[in-house]
């Protein structure tokens, strides 16, 4: 544009008024103005966001879950690129939202997971959940839960063995139920701390506190204090980057500040089943443990405030991500409580993705000024 | 005077004012022009009937076409001179609109068409009411809709407050800024000549915090009609008439509805000028202020420009361009109407000649709706644009009516913060005019 500036620029000598060139004007429909933002922007905002608590990921599980990490990022733009190729769309993978499917498939995975569960997840996500219905805007469901949840079913040992984190010293209990007396004893050999290492050679798996509170009596060694500070900040076994809720913190303060995501998803989603798990551990102390342990242990801060939030797949409207969370709350507490699988964030986010056209048709779009119609 | 913060209408945008181009530079009288273009139909409702013939010599001020209807406006000779063609002219909008071209005679001479009615406010209200009318005034702030209509609410209708709109809330514009602070008396005077008409005590004038200078010239003096200044807050579109209102007396037009449902009258500020000189000048609407403005113009700035003068000619009074502009707009950037050439010709309502750089101009694509919300956050009317797009996209005009796409007043804020470049209003626009052509089948 600069030259173009240039090459018309008048000469300052000369009295003569220079005119717009008429066959260069552009002509289009209002407005005119734009605030100069754009899809690719948010997303590698987004991607900005999620990094911190890959990098915890990666500090807690070693070498193995960058290789995670990279290798669903590869596979889902991979895909798309072969999908647009194939389908003769326009390529679409530089705006950003296959290298976020894959980050947070990887970040949904074990970091002991093979290279070949990589790539299926990255066809669930990418075909399956995002090009079958048109592409990136149209897709009903989060591409990465869905994958999630497809491997989950599909390879159930796979996804539901975990490795053991870096500082695992405070596991060594074995009346806590993270590690089984074989593992206990190969931990004892193996020192204070094992990074890098890996996890499929070495064969060391824990628990995660989730699966340990399912069918538990009591929850005293896993709500220790010593337990929820490492669970924190992501010392404990589970999926990548669901851990550490420390650095997925300081990734939502990136979403928040950037007005990316809306506030009112997380607030209802982890207010709900805060106030749920309050409420049930003070009526039955043996029934679940409080609020506290529900938050910090397992994937509500990773589904609350990255996945819940998805903008694809979740409501436009304020009072509509209120009720999305809500209903996300209640459904991840009844799994985790009385359901079959000790964790429910990625089956509740699924239930609530589909039913948020029918949020959005009745939670907002009443006009300013609306006067209800009488029915004649 | 105080801010009314306390009711503010949800949603709108905040764009780059741009306003510093031009706010500072005083209104300049432009010079007397050898030919002048003046369009017939320069109001909303029916066309106007032309009573002069070529070669037929006029006044300044004397009748070129007559009021075609009630809801209609006549036009008048912007100076002395010889009808020297009738002319097929592309219009603001593109379309091809009848011109009559005025040849000046050089001595531009008043041939008043009225009586002074200097003690106006023993006049009839009726009497004053007609002047309006002759005098071929519209609103001046961009729907051009002819003021005397808006004067003669249906017998049912009580109408209780008189709202003068000086939020100017459109970016780059200055004119009505400037009208505010220049003729603040002929605004005050025209306004209460309107409130007599109108037979109301409530008369508020809404001016937008960012011209601080107007709203202390004019509350100074408000007094003395009895008018109340209030600022607003800076939102665009916070002149929009709905959230006008609704931020000066909290009351809410229908959905579908219009001012005087709530016994509100809106004028632009501007509209209040050529009231006064209608009644007290007995001069009808044949000049207006206008802003030439943008980053590429040589000296941006505000003129008294007759109507009628091309917009080649305006521009060539600002001292033209630095550099090759991406859009030359008429009217505002978030509502105005882009050019494909300089033919257009200042009428009643064209508030600014805009020209925007082409890094400034918004580009639009087809890229799909990835329902991010920020239209949703930022729309005024509290509809669902980028649902209502896609509706719209598909052609299913059915679920847009079903999701308000009628209530939207095609603002722009929406298109202002899609990050997908979606062409929102352009398809709110086809939408509504599908669904109105559907409702007269």
């Amino acid at each position: 544009m600069t030259e173009e500036k240039k090459t018309i620029k008048k000469d300052p000598e000369s009295p003569l008024i220079i005119l717009p060139d008429p066959k260069e004007l552009i002509v289009s429909t209002s407005p005119h103005l734009h605030n100069g933002g754009s899809v690719k922007k948010i997303m590698y905002i987004v991607i900005l966001a999620l990094l911190p608590s890959c990098a915890a990921g990666v500090y807690f599980f070693g070498i193995d879950a960058l290789r995670v990490l990279l290798l669903c990022t590869i596979f889902c733009v991979a895909l798309e690129v072969i999908w647009c190729k194939c389908a003769g769309k326009k390529q679409t993978w530089s705006d950003g939202s296959a290298i976020i499917t894959g980050l947070l498939l990887g970040m949904n995975l074990s970091a002991g997971v093979p290279w070949w569960l990589c790539l299926v997840g990255a066809m669930l996500a990418i075909i399956l959940g995002k090009q079958l219905f048109g592409g990136l805007g149209y897709n009903p469901f989060n591409p990465a839960l869905v994958a999630r949840v497809g491997l989950l079913i599909g390879f159930p040992k796979l996804m539901t063995t975990w490795v053991v984190p870096k500082k695992f010293s405070y596991m060594m209990n074995p009346d806590a139920g993270f590690v089984n007396t074989d593992q206990l004893e190969k931990l004892k050999s193996v020192g204070e701390s094992i990074i890098p290492f890996n996890a499929n050679i070495e064969g060391l798996t824990c628990a995660t506190p989730l699966s340990i509170a399912k069918g538990a009596d009591s929850f005293q060694h896993i709500t220790s204090p010593e337990a929820i500070q490492n669970y924190f900040w992501g010392n404990v076994g589970g999926c990548i980057g669901e851990t550490s809720v420390a650095f997925l913190l300081l990734g939502a303060v990136i979403l928040l500040a950037f007005k990316l995501i809306r506030w009112q998803v997380p607030l209802a989603y982890i207010g709900t089943v805060a106030i749920i798990t309050f409420i049930l551990n003070k009526v039955d102390p043996s029934l679940t443990p409080g609020p506290i342990f529900h938050i910090v242990a397992g994937g509500l801060v990773i589904g609350a405030f990255f996945m819940a939030t998805d903008m694809v797949t979740s409501p436009m409207t304020k009072k509509g991500a209120f009720i999305f969370g809500i209903g996300c709350g209640i459904i991840t507490t009844a799994i985790r409580i009385w359901g079959s699988y000790p964790e429910g964030v990625s089956f509740s986010i699924l239930f609530m993705n589909a039913l948020t056209p029918l949020i959005d048709r009745y939670s907002g779009g009443k006009p300013f000024g609306y006067i209800k119609k009488k029915k004649n | 005077m105080s801010c009314n913060n306390h009711i503010f209408f949800k949603g709108g945008v905040h764009p780059n004012e741009g306003k510093e181009l031009s706010c500072s530079n005083a209104i300049q009288d432009a010079p007397l022009l050898d030919k002048y273009t003046v369009i017939l139909h320069q109001h909303i409702g029916a066309p106007p009937k032309l009573i002069v013939q070529k070669g037929d010599e006029v006044k300044k001020g004397q009748l070129l076409a007559e009021a075609g209807g009630f809801v209609s406006a006549p036009v008048h000779s912007p100076t002395s001179g010889t009808v020297s063609a009738m002319l097929e002219i592309s219009g603001p909008m593109g379309l091809k609109m009848s011109a009559v071209e005025i040849t000046s005679d050089g001595k531009d001479e008043w041939k008043l068409p009225f009586n002074k009615i200097e003690e106006w406010d023993s006049a009839e209200p009726k009497d004053l009411k007609q002047r309006v009318a002759d005098a071929g005034i519209v609103g001046m702030g961009g729907a051009a809709f002819p003021t005397s209509v808006k004067l003669s609410p249906p017998s049912g209708k009580k109408i209780d407050t008189l709202i003068l709109n000086g939020a100017e809330c459109e970016p780059y514009l200055t004119a009505d800024h400037r009208v505010m602070l220049e003729s603040s008396d002929a605004v005050l005077e025209g306004a209460a000549i309107l409130a007599k008409i109108l037979d109301v005590k409530n008369i508020y004038i809404g001016i937008e915090n960012n011209k601080p200078d107007a709203i202390e010239t004019l509350s100074r003096k408000a007094g003395h009609y009895g008018i109340k200044v209030q600022q607003l807050r800076v939102r665009y579109p916070q002149g929009a008439e709905k959230q006008l209102i609704y931020a000066l007396t909290g009351r809410k037009v229908p959905a579908g509805g219009l001012p005087m449902d709530v016994g509100c009258v809106v004028q632009n500020i501007s509209t209040a000028v050529p009231v006064k000189e209608a009644v007290v000048d007995a001069k009808p609407l044949i000049e207006r202020v206008t802003t030439v403005t943008g980053e590429s113009v040589v000296n941006p700035g505000n003129w008294r420009f007759r109507l009628g003068t091309p917009v080649s000619k305006a521009l060539e009074l600002a001292g033209g361009v630095k550099y090759q502009p991406g859009k030359v707009i008429l009217g505002g950037p978030m509502m105005g109407f882009s050019q494909k050439n300089l033919d257009a010709t200042i009428m009643k309502n064209t508030s600014g000649l805009l020209l925007l750089d082409k890094d400034d101009v918004s580009q639009f694509s087809s890229e799909s709706c990835i329902r991010c919300g920020k239209c949703v956050d930022a729309c005024p009317m509290n509809l669902l644009p980028g649902t209502l797009s896609v509706a719209a996209e598909n052609e299913v005009w059915d679920i847009a009516e079903d999701y308000f796409v009628m209530d939207c007043m095609e603002c722009g804020c929406c298109s202002y913060v899609c990050p997908a470049h979606r062409p929102l209003v352009q398809h709110f626009k086809r939408a509504k005019a599908e669904i109105n052509a559907k409702r007269k089948r």
